[in-house]
């Protein structure tokens, strides 16, 4: 065990990785100047075949990792900031996504998309998004959002590991938590299922990425308060572990939803459907979501922050669904 | 017995013809309602793709398009998989999932026939990037339309493979149009060849029609490409009979006497003339056909014959394990 940062985590992954398979390797824009710290000492230990800098062609790049892992390979594309993927998003859909369907299966696209979700910084409307509402729409991808350095870890592993095309959204407002990591390379947590991060009984706050150190604290918070809060992460939104949700949501009866996503079709929409169609019976207050409203986030700071969840708004939403005063 | 070049010769024959009869009769077959959706037909443009094809080895790589019933026969695929995906059967090359648009046999090296326009050139792009990693000599073609050759992927794929030096040849079948709109309004070059030089990438534009001219340009940057002389644009010029897509009645072009002017440079009746002025007989070339003639009706039936794909294919493929059948179609 180490304790390292979310960062560290990102680049432990990638560099084990790399290390047990030489089918691996890692190309996009600035990956060999190593602008986060995700590819530290990478160009020594691998070359720069397998640490491969990319034009400023993000259709392009994405699409020849979708043609690398045709071909045997299990490229790990980094797309640096998530907005970036919107030039791609011709290859994700039609190339990536759909690629093993409308080949009846012969095509495999081992490979793994990873962007950051660097928003709450000043950065403006096309630098701060939380797009993975939008591939949850796209079947035949994966998605993984982890909220700490051990499932970031672990979760990546699984990824590169995986055949199928995982998205890793990684929320740079995690990137400097640390947490105890295993150092067993082939520590792994597998993609698709979801994590009670705290157990509890009166309501069920299901969180993603960033959300849950928030939804964690709230729930300190309302401990205190005589509340039981228990905090579930999807950790893959794609597919969603639909028993998880079911499970903690009937047995607190009591949900709310929190994501940094916009509100309409947010994840946090995705899991309070799927509680209503088939956990209703059992709910004991409507559901209540935490998102971010469907607006841009400006660049100044005066108006951004308060637009995210925080755990302010979490401990309003759990004390509406469980009948309590919220204060004005 | 025919010497090396004969063979090939011959071979090249056969694949046009195949191309040629398999289309006729499934453009009859669509007609007559057994083949649903669309139809993009290749009629006219035979000898681009044959001629490419013949340069690769087996295992060499292949992306092609929407127009994709010739790319996989040019590249040696089997028929019979091939019609019963236009028959939309679970016998189909794509299990009856992707139809006339997506004829891609991967046995052969193919890697997709894509419908969004352009799409493939990444793809092939990064075949060509698994090659060189992988440190293997297979190259990578991809067929595209001058359509194409105004997408950002287009672009964005050439300056890939030329600034990482990869085995690619870029192979545009220039055909004059994109659905209705003509290459000399919608693409700033005369030649779409030009756009290589921004690449700083070698070219070649070559007859079409001619399926040896197509060889051998292509076989130059076969050999260029495998020899680690990076990237490799070809031009053919050639020419689609029919219109967009089988039925587009609205899109229908006046194209004047321009058919009839392309269809006597028609590159099979031309390779025919061509083989029988070498010295190979007619009755050859007519066992070819007859032939050919025979496979595809072979095909046909089998297509007719096989099953269509059960309601639970519509979920296998999505991921590498299969997606659970909703409730509504299990009752």
């Amino acid at each position: 065990m180490a304790r390292i940062t979310f960062l560290e985590a990102i680049r432990a992954a990638q560099l084990e990785e790399m290390q047990r398979d030489d089918k691996v390797f890692i190309m996009g824009e600035d990956i060999v100047c190593n602008v986060f710290g995700t590819t530290t000492d990478f160009v020594e230990n691998f070359g720069l075949e397998r640490v491969r800098d990319t034009p400023i062609s993000e259709n392009g790049f994405v699409g020849a990792g979708a043609g690398a892992a045709m071909v045997g390979m299990r490229p790990i594309i980094d797309v640096t900031l998530s907005s970036f993927l919107y030039p791609a998003m011709d290859q994700i859909v039609s190339i990536i996504a759909k690629s093993r369907y409308i080949y009846g299966g012969q095509a495999s696209l081992p490979l793994v998309v990873r962007s950051c979700m660097f928003y709450g910084n000043s950065n403006a409307a096309q630098h701060s998004d939380r797009p993975y509402p939008m591939l949850m729409g796209v079947p035949g991808l994966k998605i993984i959002v982890p909220s700490g350095p051990r499932d970031m870890k672990g979760m990546l592993k699984a990824a590169i590991r995986d055949n199928d095309p995982v998205f890793c959204f990684e929320d740079a407002t995690l990137w400097s938590g640390k947490e105890e990591v295993p150092d067993d390379p082939d520590f792994i947590v597998p993609i698709g299922k979801a994590e009670v991060k705290r157990e509890g009984t009166d309501v069920s706050i299901f969180a993603i990425g960033g959300a849950v150190p928030m939804a964690m604290a709230a729930a300190k918070i309302l401990a205190d308060d005589g509340i039981s809060a228990e905090v579930v992460d999807p950790r893959t939104l794609s597919p969603l572990d639909r028993e998880a949700i079911l499970k903690s949501a009937r047995k607190t009866g009591r949900v709310v939803a929190v994501d940094p996503a916009h509100l309409t079709c947010s994840a946090a929409s995705e899991i309070s459907a799927i509680v209503v169609e088939d956990a209703f019976d059992t709910l004991r207050a409507p559901i209540v979501r935490v998102t971010t409203p469907d607006t841009h986030m400006p660049f100044s700071p005066v108006i951004e922050k308060a637009l995210y969840p925080n755990k302010e708004r979490i401990l309003a939403a759990v004390r509406k669904v469980v009948g309590l005063p919220v204060p004005a | 017995m025919p010497d090396k070049t004969n063979d090939r010769s011959l071979e090249s024959y056969r694949r046009m013809l195949r191309i040629r009869h398999f289309e006729d009769r499934a453009e009859a077959m669509h007609a007559a309602g057994e083949i649903p959706g669309s139809l993009h037909t290749y009629a006219g443009q035979e000898a681009s793709g044959v001629g490419a094809c013949m340069a690769l080895r087996d295992d060499d790589y292949m992306v092609g398009t929407h127009r994709s019933h010739g790319h996989p026969i040019a590249k040696g695929a089997a028929l019979r998989p091939l019609m019963a995906e236009l028959l939309a059967k679970a016998t189909g090359i794509c299990k009856g999932k992707g139809g006339s648009m997506h004829l891609s046999d991967f046995k052969v090296g193919s890697l997709g026939e894509t419908s969004i326009v352009g799409s493939g050139l990444p793809v092939a792009v990064g075949a060509a990037l698994g090659s060189k990693l992988q440190g293997n000599d297979r190259v990578s073609l991809c067929f595209f339309g001058d359509g194409a050759s105004n997408e950002g992927a287009f672009h964005e794929a050439c300056n890939l493979a030329a600034v990482w030096t990869l085995p690619v040849i870029f192979l545009c079948e220039n055909n004059g149009y994109a659905v209705s709109t003509p290459a000399s309004a919608m693409v700033s070059v005369k030649d779409v060849a030009e756009r290589a030089k921004a690449y700083s990438m070698p070219s070649a534009i070559v007859d079409g029609q001619d399926v040896e001219a197509v060889f051998e340009a292509v076989t130059e940057a076969v050999t260029r490409a495998r020899t680690g002389g990076g990237p490799t644009f070809i031009e053919t010029k050639t020419y689609r009979y029919a219109e967009h897509a089988v039925n587009m009645g609205r899109v229908l072009l006046d194209r004047g006497g321009e058919v009839d002017e392309w269809r006597s440079r028609d590159p099979i009746t031309k390779y025919r003339k061509r083989l029988v002025e070498g010295g190979v007989a007619e009755a050859t070339l007519d066992t070819i056909e007859t032939e050919v003639v025979a496979e595809v009706e072979d095909a046909i039936t089998f297509g007719r014959e096989s099953p269509y794909p059960t309601q639970e294919e519509a979920f296998d493929d999505v991921l590498s394990e299969r997606l659970p059948i909703p409730a509504f179609l299990t009752a």
